[in-house]
């Protein structure tokens, strides 16, 4: 029965051993989406390549559907997994500024730490800077904390939200993932620049 | 690799991170537990005086002890071993043939200023919160994820310089 580390309680050095490892695969899975270049995911917001809709949806399906499997056959018990807590403001003003900062540096951290680890230079900038944000948003928490903590809903869920059931919703999502998709195949004809795409 | 099975790849992971750990993927908060470490070597009277830097020093033990940051140590072992794999291995700055490298590595630095900025913001990235809050039916999951790319679409045309 998982969580493991939960159900278990395994020793903290385990659950480290296993964070590093499952890094691992994290970082393989990555790079081998091809998200180690910024041109190629710079690509999904100018259409000439949306690996990164496909990758990205992909694998929420997979781990949604997944785990709810797991759910099922009393494999993993869905209470003792962290669900982010939903503050409003703080979610979509967070998000918008994430989205400018993807467009300027053609990263987000992930895939920033994927370019670094085969050696991207570019990568090791966006990284420094990233740095300088986190430490910016540290010293300036005093002016912020009042907005970051406003609006909070707690471990909000969309099917609740919605008022469908799990499956209902998984249903959903994966029809709008496969209409994404062939948007996303169309969208690689009409915006296609060879010159780019033959480059990365 | 085939962007639909790099997906299940990932998607694996994800899972396996819930199964094993109860909890998702993440890249941002590495980057945090660095800085918040780093301070706390340099200045302890700041660290002790901020309620920020404070909470993530309330056990008497190092802030790089941490799930996070080991992942975060994980993935630059995993990118090599996958780099290494597919020949990809190379020191190279990565840009448009329009701009010039310095251009590309200013920019490359204003981005990841805004990016994890957003993130400590929104309690994580693309990963933390966008993807594996999805995976976990969060509405914040949800909200991250649109708020992201939308907002890159809407600053698209100001930079596509930088790109096309």
């Amino acid at each position: 029965m998982g969580p493991l580390s939960i159900i278990s309680s395994l020793p903290e050095w385990v659950n480290l051993l296993i964070g590093f490892i499952i890094g691992i695969g994290f970082g393989f899975a990555l790079e081998q989406a091809g998200f180690s270049s910024s041109r190629k995911l710079a690509g999904m917001f100018y259409g000439y390549d949306t690996t990164v809709l496909k990758v990205f949806f992909t694998a929420a399906i997979v781990a949604l559907v997944g785990s709810q499997f797991l759910s099922f056959f009393g494999l993993l018990d869905l209470s003792l997994v962290y669900v982010n807590p939903y503050f409003i403001g703080a979610s979509i003003v967070g998000g918008v500024i994430m989205g400018a900062g993807f467009v300027m540096g053609g990263f987000c951290p992930g895939t920033g730490i994927s370019a670094l680890s085969i050696g991207k230079i570019d990568a090791l900038f966006f990284l420094f800077g990233g740095l300088v944000g986190a430490f910016l948003f540290a010293e300036t928490y005093p002016i912020v904390e009042k907005f970051a903590i406003s609006g909070f809903k707690g471990p909000m869920k969309v099917d609740d939200w919605m008022g469908v059931s799990p499956g209902v919703f998984t249903f959903i999502l994966i029809v709008a993932a496969v209409i994404l998709f062939w948007i996303a195949e169309l969208a690689e004809k009409k915006f296609n620049r060879p010159e780019i795409t033959s480059d990365i | 690799m085939n962007p639909y099975y790099a997906g299940i790849l990932l998607g694996l992971v994800l899972l396996s991170a819930m199964y094993f750990s109860g909890r998702g993927l993440g890249a941002s908060g590495g980057l945090k537990y660095a800085v918040v470490a780093a301070v706390g070597a340099i200045d302890k009277t700041h660290v002790q005086e901020s309620s920020y830097y404070s909470q993530y020093f309330v056990n008497g033990e190092s802030p790089l002890k941490n799930w996070l940051f080991l992942e975060v140590l994980g993935m630059v072992l995993g990118g090599f071993i996958s780099g290494a794999f597919s020949g990809r291995l190379k020191f190279k700055i990565e840009k448009s043939p329009n701009i010039s490298n310095k251009t590309r590595l200013l920019f490359a630095f204003l981005g990841g200023v805004f990016f994890v900025y957003g993130a400590q913001l929104a309690r994580g990235c693309t990963s933390g919160a966008a993807l594996s809050g999805m995976a976990v039916f969060s509405v914040a999951g949800f909200v991250t994820m649109i708020s992201i790319f939308g907002s890159a679409y809407m600053f698209a045309w100001f930079f596509r310089k930088l790109w096309i």
